[in-house]
C-alpha cells in the first residue's frame, strides 16, 4: 500500500522510481493511448497565447468576410455564404478558445451530441412545416 | 455452524474504500473529498459546464428556428426592417466582442500560467470590452425607439409603407410591412436575451476580478475561471450568428 518507506536513515524515499503514483501504486505517468473511457484520458493542455492570437485573426476575418459577401448580389446564396462563415468562425471557436481540440472525449461527445440534437430538432420542424402544402403549389 | 452465520460471512465484504486517501499523496486546496484527483474535479466541473451550454444551445435555437420559420414567411418585411438597422454599429460590436472573447482567452492563459497581473488585467479588459458592447446596444436600441420601430402601442409602419426620401428602400404592401412587426420582435428578443447575458457575464466577471486579488485563482485552481471564458465564448458565438441574421439580410 504505502509507496514511501522509511530508509536507515531516517529520510522518505519512494520505493523503486521517483515517478509520481496513486494509491495503489499505479505510475500517475502511465498513459493508457487505447483507455477512451478514463476522463482523466488527456492531461491538461495550455493554448498559448500566440494561438488565440492566430485564432482572433481568422475570426476578424470572417467577420469582415461576412459583411463583404453581403453586399454582393449573390441571391439565395447570400443567406448561405453567411450561414458557412458563421459556422466555420464558431467552430474555431469551440476548437480552441473553448478548448474542445483538447479536450477528453466525454466532453468532445457532449459538444457533438448538443449541436447534432439542435440540428435534429431544426430539420424535423422544417420538414413538418415544408411538407405542410406538399403538392398544392 | 448455522447457516445464518455462513450467510453473514458472506453478505457482509468488507467495506469498500471510496474516499481518496490523504494519507498517500497529497492533494491540492481546492480539490473537494469526493474527488479521486484535481485533474478527475476539473474534468467533472468541464463537463458539468458543457451540459449546460447545450440547455442554452436548446433555448437560443427556439429562437433561431423561429426566425428561420418567420424569415421564409414574410422575407420582404425581414429585408425592408433588417436594412433601417445599423450596420456599421453591429459591426464594430461584432469586433468589440470578439476581441473580448480573445481577452477572456488570454484571460484563462494567464490564470494557467499563474500571473495573478496578466489575469487581473485581462479580466477588467473583459469587462470593459462587455460595457462597450452594451454601450453600442443601448444606442442602437435608442435608434429604434426614436423611430418608433419597437413592437409595442407606438410601433409604426410609416417608414416602410413609404420610404422617407432619398431612402433606396422599395415601399411594401400593407400586410408585408405590418410583418416588420415580426422581425422587431425577434430581434429585440435575441439580441436583449443576448444582452441579458452580457450583464449576468459581466457582473460573474466582476466577482472574479474582485476574488483573483487574493490569488486564489492563480494557485492552480483554474476551473472557476475556464468555465466562466466556455460561458463568455457560447455568448460570443451566439452573437456570431445574431450578426449575419439580424443585420445583413439582403443588404444592397
Amino acid at each position: 500500500m504505502s509507496e514511501l518507506q522509511k530508509t536507515d536513515n531516517g529520510e522518505q524515499a519512494i520505493a523503486l522510481s521517483n515517478k509520481p503514483v496513486d494509491r495503489h501504486g499505479a505510475n500517475l505517468d502511465y498513459h493508457d493511448a487505447g483507455n477512451v473511457v478514463n476522463p482523466e484520458h488527456i492531461a491538461h493542455h495550455i493554448v498559448s497565447p500566440v494561438m488565440y492570437l492566430a485564432i482572433f485573426g481568422v475570426l476578424m476575418i470572417g467577420t469582415l468576410a461576412t459583411v463583404g459577401f453581403a453586399y454582393l448580389p449573390l441571391g439565395p446564396f447570400n443567406a448561405a455564404v453567411a450561414i458557412a462563415i458563421a459556422c466555420t468562425k464558431a467552430v474555431f471557436v469551440v476548437l480552441f478558445f473553448m478548448h474542445v481540440k483538447y479536450s477528453s472525449r466525454l466532453v468532445k461527445l457532449t459538444v457533438v451530441s448538443g449541436f447534432f440534437t439542435f440540428l435534429v430538432l431544426v430539420i424535423m420542424s422544417m420538414s413538418d412545416y415544408i411538407s405542410r402544402a406538399w403538392g398544392q403549389w | 455452524m448455522s447457516v445464518s452465520s455462513t450467510f453473514s460471512e458472506i453478505t457482509h465484504p468488507p467495506a469498500p474504500e471510496i474516499h481518496a486517501s490523504h494519507d498517500v499523496h497529497d492533494h491540492p486546496f481546492y480539490q473537494r473529498h469526493h474527488f479521486e484527483t484535481a485533474e478527475q474535479q476539473r474534468e467533472a466541473a468541464g463537463f458539468g459546464m458543457w451540459l449546460f451550454l447545450l440547455t442554452e444551445i436548446m433555448f437560443f435555437g427556439g429562437l433561431f428556428m423561429a426566425y428561420l420559420l418567420y424569415r421564409n414567411w414574410y422575407y420582404d418585411a425581414f429585408v425592408a426592417a433588417s436594412n433601417s438597422i445599423s450596420v456599421p454599429m453591429g459591426l464594430t460590436n461584432t469586433i468589440v466582442l470578439i476581441t473580448s472573447s480573445l481577452t477572456m482567452a488570454m484571460g484563462v492563459w494567464a490564470a494557467e500560467v499563474k500571473n495573478k497581473k496578466l489575469l487581473q488585467i485581462f479580466l477588467l479588459a473583459t469587462v470593459v470590452l462587455g460595457f462597450a458592447f452594451l454601450g453600442i446596444k443601448t444606442g442602437e436600441y435608442y435608434d429604434k425607439f426614436a423611430e418608433h420601430h419597437v413592437p409595442g402601442a407606438s410601433f409604426s409602419i410609416a417608414d416602410f409603407v413609404n420610404p422617407p426620401a432619398g431612402s433606396k428602400e422599395k415601399p411594401l404592401p400593407m400586410d408585408m410591412a405590418k410583418k416588420t412587426e415580426v422581425y422587431f420582435s425577434l430581434y429585440f428578443a435575441m439580441t436583449g436575451v443576448h444582452a441579458l447575458h452580457m450583464i449576468i457575464g459581466i457582473a460573474i466577471l466582476i466577482v472574479l476580478l474582485w476574488k483573483s486579488n487574493s490569488g486564489v485563482y492563480t494557485s492552480g485552481y483554474v476551473q472557476p475561471i475556464e468555465n466562466f471564458g466556455l460561458y463568455w465564448h457560447f455568448v460570443d458565438i451566439v452573437w456570431i450568428f445574431l450578426f449575419p441574421f439580424l443585420y445583413l439580410i439582403n443588404r444592397h
